[in-house]
């Protein structure tokens, strides 16, 4: 009976055991890392959405002889049903796009061009990376964490772990990593645009375009981009076509409920699922380790770059148009949608009172969700024509 | 492939599809927009 006893005790014992003894204090590090989580989410509202299961996952993870990343156990589930597949970013894509209102891209379509710049971060992290050692694939998708866009780092970076390129454990790094810095965007931006960005150019007024988009225009639009995808980068089709499956939902305005449930219960379903998951990758014996804090180095590079590359394509603008572009419109050219166009407009405002440079910016930056996922795209093309994926 | 060349391959032709595919989008965009403009009433011929 005594024996019994003892033996109960220790078995109550062993979860603090575990997690006190030295091998303990990876978890430990990363119990901590999970209220630091909680704290940004709660208190600073820092992508909260994402931020606060993220972070209960990587709590439940780390918590001692913890199996919920076991075999059948319940993160793991999650994990294998839509992230080893890569459906929970998509069916959040699909989300985005039946959110997303591309009339001030087609009023004015030439917009999209700082869609492009806003990459440029992308190229030069990888770079950046692949000088630092970074094996090919995570140079990668570290380098995505650019196109400020979670689902698609989440995908990339997940399609290399599926294939053993890169440790499972770095997707819930660099996830954490994209959805940090896409909610730092209002604390990163403005002192780059402030900085490359001369007052009398903040100060360009651009008129209201009173450009007319008809519906027909809006309805064939997200069709077009999806063909154009699938003819030049399809293995970013998935991609594309769920974010512009969304918005087709949106626009046709005859599944009100579909996008309804696209917008609400879809992704916010798919979102709670991929949190959890993620943070349950975050296990500390395979998250702490000195790649991780390059890789969060890495990530904010990208985005200043990216910003940086907006606002030359802005300033080379500008000159061109005789003063007409005002150049704090390219750093709306990044996929943190609407974020940066709001960033664009209050910048805008301060240089002049009567500058009204939203509309504008929308466009840009609806211009710059493209252009993420056409530049993810094109670089899993380019990796597909190279046979590395 | 070593890292320089793929990276230099990446930057080139990434940057350079990305770029050219944006582009070729905002030419046709501009069709699209003006090929669904609704006529003037003028335009149509009794």
């Amino acid at each position: 009976m005594s024996e019994a006893i003892v033996s109960a005790l220790h078995a109550l014992a062993a979860g603090a055991k575990d997690f006190f003894s030295p091998s303990g204090i990876p978890n430990m590090i990363m119990v901590g890392v999970a209220l630091g989580m909680f704290w940004l989410a709660i208190r600073k509202e820092v992508e909260p959405l994402l931020l606060l299961p993220i972070a209960f996952g990587c709590l439940l993870a780390n918590l001692p002889l913890s199996d919920v990343m076991a075999k059948e156990g319940f993160l793991r589930v999650l994990f294998d049903m839509g992230i080893g597949n890569e459906l929970f970013p998509l069916l959040i894509f699909v989300g985005i796009g039946s959110m997303t209102d591309f009339t001030p891209l087609l009023a004015r379509p030439r917009m999209i061009l700082f869609g492009a710049a806003g990459q440029l971060g992308i190229f030069l992290t990888l770079m950046v990376a692949l000088a630092l050692g970074f094996p090919k694939e995570l140079a990668v998708s570290v380098a995505v964490i650019g196109a400020c866009d979670g689902p698609t780092v989440i995908y990339v970076s997940n399609l290399f772990a599926g294939l053993g390129k890169i440790d499972p454990a770095m997707v819930g790094a660099l996830a954490v990593a994209a959805y940090s810095y896409m909610a730092l965007v209002p604390i990163i931006q403005p002192p780059i645009m402030r900085l490359m960005t001369t007052h009398k150019e903040r100060a360009t007024r651009m008129p209201p375009d009173k450009t007319r988009v008809p519906k027909a225009a809006l309805i064939i639009f997200p069709i077009l981009v999806t063909v154009i995808t699938g003819i030049i980068a399809p293995k970013g089709l998935p991609l594309m076509g769920a974010i512009m499956l969304g918005n087709f939902m949106k626009v046709s305005g005859v599944v009100t409920r579909l996008t309804s449930a696209s917008e609400n219960e879809i992704a916010n379903v798919s979102t709670l699922f991929l949190g959890l998951a993620i943070g349950g990758t975050m296990d500390g014996h395979q998250f702490l380790k000195s790649q991780t804090l390059l890789v969060f180095a890495l990530g904010l590079m990208a985005i200043v770059v990216d910003t940086v590359g907006g606002l030359l394509l802005g300033k080379i603008w500008y000159r061109l148009s005789g003063g007409k572009m005002n150049p704090l419109i390219g750093a709306a050219g990044i996929s943190a949608y609407p974020m940066a166009a709001r960033i664009v407009q209050v910048e805008g405002l301060r240089g002049n009172h009567q500058n009204h440079l939203l509309m504008h910016a929308m466009g840009a930056n609806t211009g710059g969700q493209i252009g993420s996922v056409m530049a993810a795209s094109i670089m899993l093309a380019i990796l597909k024509g190279m046979g590395l994926i | 492939m070593d890292n320089l060349t793929f990276g230099l391959t990446m930057l080139l032709v990434g940057m350079g599809g990305t770029l050219l595919t944006l582009w070729l989008l905002a030419i046709l965009m501009g069709w699209l927009t003006r090929l669904c403009q609704p006529r003037a009433k003028g335009d149509h011929h009794e």
